[in-house]
Order: structure tokens, then sequence, then C-alpha cells
């Protein structure tokens, strides 16, 4: 039982990387790589400010702020630079690895002691667990709720355009590069405050934290589409929050079957590569047909 | 007297700037176009239709010259700002609308062309039936289909409705680039007779490419042929009554 609340929490507060990842990969349309230094780049800012004695919401929020900051260096880099999006964000990526080390002063940094947004009198009352069902709930409601709210503007329309049809877009006047730099800021912002919030609840914040993390932010929009089939917009950014915690269910089951938690890379990426080619094998085996006829004895 | 609404003065476009290969694509072009002048612009592939269209929507810097827009240079402004007067239509109906986006959050964006976008809520449901009504004059079941994204479209679907958003919110100046030639001969003349419809009612200023000569002949009140970057052959009015096929092609036999 544990178990499971445990993985329903790790879920929500990683959900916040899904939702942040799939303003740029579903809107937009590019993968941007920043995320795998953003991550460990917001865990850093969070726990190094911590430390420093800062007050954990300001410094969650604080690493909201830097994380924009390295989306925008991908964005200019990216519209005003003609730099291939996939190459800069690896660059600033690569960047982020130095950045993250200079901002922690070594490779890992313990929150031992310290205050965090999970130590206060109410989530500490709550048992073992439901302290992250909690934050996670509420931070995935605002979030959820505002990206929804935005993605229904003026503004929000026409950044759904930029990512839909870029001709289009600059022919009816919208600035497209201004779109994507701000859609590259909101997602990294949004991701380095999923990994103030993983540094937090895990109670360190390491170097190594951001490796495979773009597959992780993917894994929970793919799952959430795979298993909800024809949704809306709006109902998809929801199903990104429950993908997150179909996955952590899926690994639930993979550490149960035996596999230790240093092949889990890899098994994530197995999971990713099967649910992204399901509308492959959907076709080439004709799911729809063989149960039919598996069903239909007359035929 | 007539104001001139957009003028190109010496126009010089060139592609490949300063390699060998070098080719200057609009050669010191002259055009003056007046309010309410429909235009068709006739011209052999490179002769420099679609990069004129190109160097008025900002896409494109020219090398020297200047572009007006009421006696105002606009030469260096940005494809964005330029959008606050010009309207576009593509050949290519994918170019012209957003396939995810659904045919009233299309007409709504394009409602607002030009314009500042803010974080005020988009109300688009106040706008259904306006939009019902405006779509149903197409008289293609636009009207029946408000709410299916642009991609299931038919391409001929796709194509009116390009063109109702360039012409919802008035342009000073549209640009029409081939915007039937993608289409089966039906659909094609269907929108034809609905642009010049829409040009007439609104008196809207309109240059349109094509490659029919018939169309060229039959629409607008100024035809210009384009050869090698220059304006070489600009008839209005009575004097593009005149004209016929058989003049047309006599003049190209001339000029190639």
């Amino acid at each position: 039982m544990s178990l499971i609340v445990s993985a329903i929490g790790q879920g929500l507060l990683w959900a916040v990387l899904g939702v942040g990842l799939f303003l740029t990969f579903r809107i937009l349309d590019f993968a941007d790589m920043t995320v795998e230094g953003t991550f460990p780049l917001g865990a850093a800012t969070a726990v190094a400010a911590i430390s420093n004695g800062m007050n954990p919401l300001l410094a969650t929020l604080l690493a909201f702020a830097i994380g924009a900051i390295a989306g925008l260096i991908t964005g200019l880099l990216y519209t005003k630079g003609h730099i291939p999006i996939l190459l800069a964000g690896i660059l600033v990526m690569t960047a982020c690895y130095s950045v993250n080390l200079r901002i922690m002063g070594r490779a890992n940094v313990s929150l031992l002691g310290k205050s965090t947004l999970f130590k206060n009198h109410f989530l500490a009352s709550l048992p073992q667990y439901f302290d992250s069902v909690f934050l996670g709930t509420l931070v995935m409601v605002i979030i959820t709720g505002l990206v929804i709210y935005f993605l229904q503007t003026q503004l929000g329309q026409g950044f759904i355009a930029t990512g839909d049809n870029q001709t289009m877009a600059r022919s009816l006047g919208i600035n497209t590069d201004n779109m994507k730099i701000m859609g590259l800021m909101v997602s990294n912002g949004m991701i380095a405050f999923g990994g103030a919030l993983v540094a937090q609840n895990n109670g360190y914040a390491d170097v190594n934290m951001g490796i495979g993390i773009i597959v992780i932010a993917l894994a929970s929009i793919i799952i959430g589409e795979v298993a909800f089939g024809d949704l809306t917009l709006n109902q998809r950014l929801v199903a990104v929050s429950l993908g997150s915690i179909l996955y952590r269910f899926v690994l639930l089951i993979v550490l149960k079957l035996g596999f230790s938690a240093n092949d889990l890379n890899l098994l994530s990426s197995i999971i990713l590569a099967l649910c992204m080619m399901l509308p492959v094998f959907k076709k080439t085996f004709n799911f729809k047909h063989i149960l039919k006829r598996g069903l239909d004895t007359n035929d | 007297m007539i104001k001139p609404l957009l003028e190109l003065k010496n126009v010089v476009l060139k592609v490949n700037r300063n390699t060998p290969e070098e080719i200057m694509i609009l050669d010191h072009l002259n055009l003056t176009i007046n309010a309410g002048d429909f235009i068709t612009v006739l011209g052999s592939n490179g002769a420099g239709k679609s990069t004129l269209f190109n160097a008025i929507g900002g896409d494109l810097s020219i090398d020297s010259g200047q572009i007006l827009l009421n006696g105002k240079d606009i030469s260096h402004e940005s494809v964005e700002r330029r959008t606050r007067f010009l309207a576009r239509v593509f050949q290519d109906p994918k170019l012209g609308t957003a396939p995810r986006m659904n045919v009233a959050e299309n007409l709504l964006l394009a409602e607002r062309r030009g314009q500042r976008r803010t974080l005020a809520p988009r109300h688009l449901n106040k706008q259904l039936d306006r939009y019902k009504k405006i779509t149903a004059t197409m008289h293609n079941g636009l009207d029946e289909r408000l709410t299916t994204a642009t991609g299931n479209l038919s391409g001929g679907q796709r194509q009116a409705l390009s063109f109702l958003m360039a012409t919802l919110k008035r342009p000073e100046v549209l640009l029409l680039d081939e915007h039937t030639a993608a289409l089966d001969p039906q659909t094609s003349q269907d929108l034809m007779h609905l642009t010049n419809e829409r040009v007439q009612e609104e008196q809207l200023t309109c240059l349109m490419i094509t490659h029919h000569l018939e169309d060229a002949l039959t629409y607008g009140n100024r035809l210009i042929v384009l050869h090698h970057g220059k304006v070489t052959f600009d008839v209005a009015g009575a004097e593009k009554d005149a004209l016929t096929t058989e003049k047309l092609y006599s003049f190209f036999a001339e000029i190639e």
C-alpha cells in the first residue's frame, strides 16, 4: 500500500516535468535537450539557496527563474543565432553541468537538517508519503490550470499557432521568435521548478540527477496519450499527470520483477520507445482486425 | 488625383549576395499601386513574381531602392509589423492555416492580424455565431465545420478559409500568390469568382499572381507583366479590357 502511495506522490512531483516539456515537445513541436541541464540546475539552485538560509518556497521560485534564464539562452541561440534547436539545447545542457558544480561547490549537497517545503507542521502530520501526494496535487492543479488558462488567451493561441504553422503565424503578425523564446523560458522554468521539488523531497541535489530526464518527461506525456486516446488539448495536459503516475507504477512493477535501480534508465528508454512505436505496431499487426477475427467465428 | 497607396521605387533584390552565384531577382523595379487597384501579375517562372511579393511582405530584404506605403518608407520594417496593413494567401493550402487548430480558432487568430496579442481570454464561443455567418458566404460547407481541425479539411475548403482569413480584418493591401493553382478546375473557378466578388465589394487593393491568362484578363482593372525582375508591361482600364489572349501570347513571344 505505502509503495502505491509513494508511486502516486512521486508521479505527481515529476509530472511538472511532463507539463513543462509538453509546451516545447507537443506545442512548439521540437525536442528541447536543455531540460537535462535545467532539472539539476533547479535542484542545485534550491539546495544552495536553502543551505544559505533562504525560505524553501522562495528558493523553489528562484529555481524557476534560473531555469527560465537557461531557457532564454537556448532560445536566443536557436532563434537569433540560428543554431539548430537540438544542438542549442545540448550546448546549454552541457554548460549547465559546470554551472551546477559552481552553484553547489561539489557534486552532491545534502539538505540534512535544513528546512524544506516538505518540513512543515501540516505535511509532517500526514501519513507517510502523503506529503508528496498532497504537495504534488497542489502544484499540478495550479500549474496545469495556469497552462490551460494561458493557452486559451490571445497570446496562448498565437503560441500554439507558432508551433502549428510558422509561415501562417508570421503572416498574421505573430512574432514567432519571441513565442519560441517564451516557450523555452516557461518550459525550462517549470523543469527547474520540478528539480527543486524533487531535490527537497529526496533531501539532496546531485550533479548527475539530470541524466535521462527528457526520457522521463516524455514518458509521462506519451503514456498519458497512449492510455487515454483521443483527448482535447486541455484533457491531454491533465493526462500528463496521470501518465506520470502510470509511469511510476510501471517502474514499481519492473523493480518488483527483480531489476535493480541501476537498470531504470535502460528500462525507461525501452518503455518510451515501445510506446512511441505503438502506432507502427498497430498498423503492422492490425490489432483491430485480429481482434475482430478472433471474436467472429463465422468469418 | 489618386494618391498612390504602395510604391516600389528602383527596388533591387539579389540572392546569393557577394558570391559568384549572385543573381539580381528584382532589377530596379518600379511599380505604383493606387488604392482600389486589382492588379493581375503575369510572368514566366523566375521572372520575380513571388520575390516581388516577398519583398513587399518583408520576408526578403531589398538591397537598394524604397518601398513606400502612403508615402512612408517601410523598406526596413519587419514581417510582423507589415502585417498591420498586409494580408497574404499562399499557393499551398498547407501554408495558410494552422492544421491542428479548428476553423473558428484560425479565424480568431486572423482577426487579430498585426495587433498585439495579450493575456486576455480569447472568448471564442462569443464569436461562433458570427463566424458561422461569415463562413456560410463561402458556400462550401465551412460553416458546418467550425470545430473541425483545418488539417482535416479538403484543399479547397482550406484555401477558401485562407482567403477568408486574409480579408476578415480588412487589409490595405492583399497579396494573392496563385491562390487557386493547387485546386481542381471547378473549385479553382469557384474561389476565383468569390475572390473577385469580395475584392469588388470591399474595394480591396489587391495583387494577384496567376498563370491563367484568361483569369488575368477577366479579373482586375490592371494587368502587369514581370520579366527579368522588371515590370515590362502595365495596362489598366479600357486598354486592359481591349487585351486578348492572342495579343498577350504575341507579347510574350516578343520578350522571350
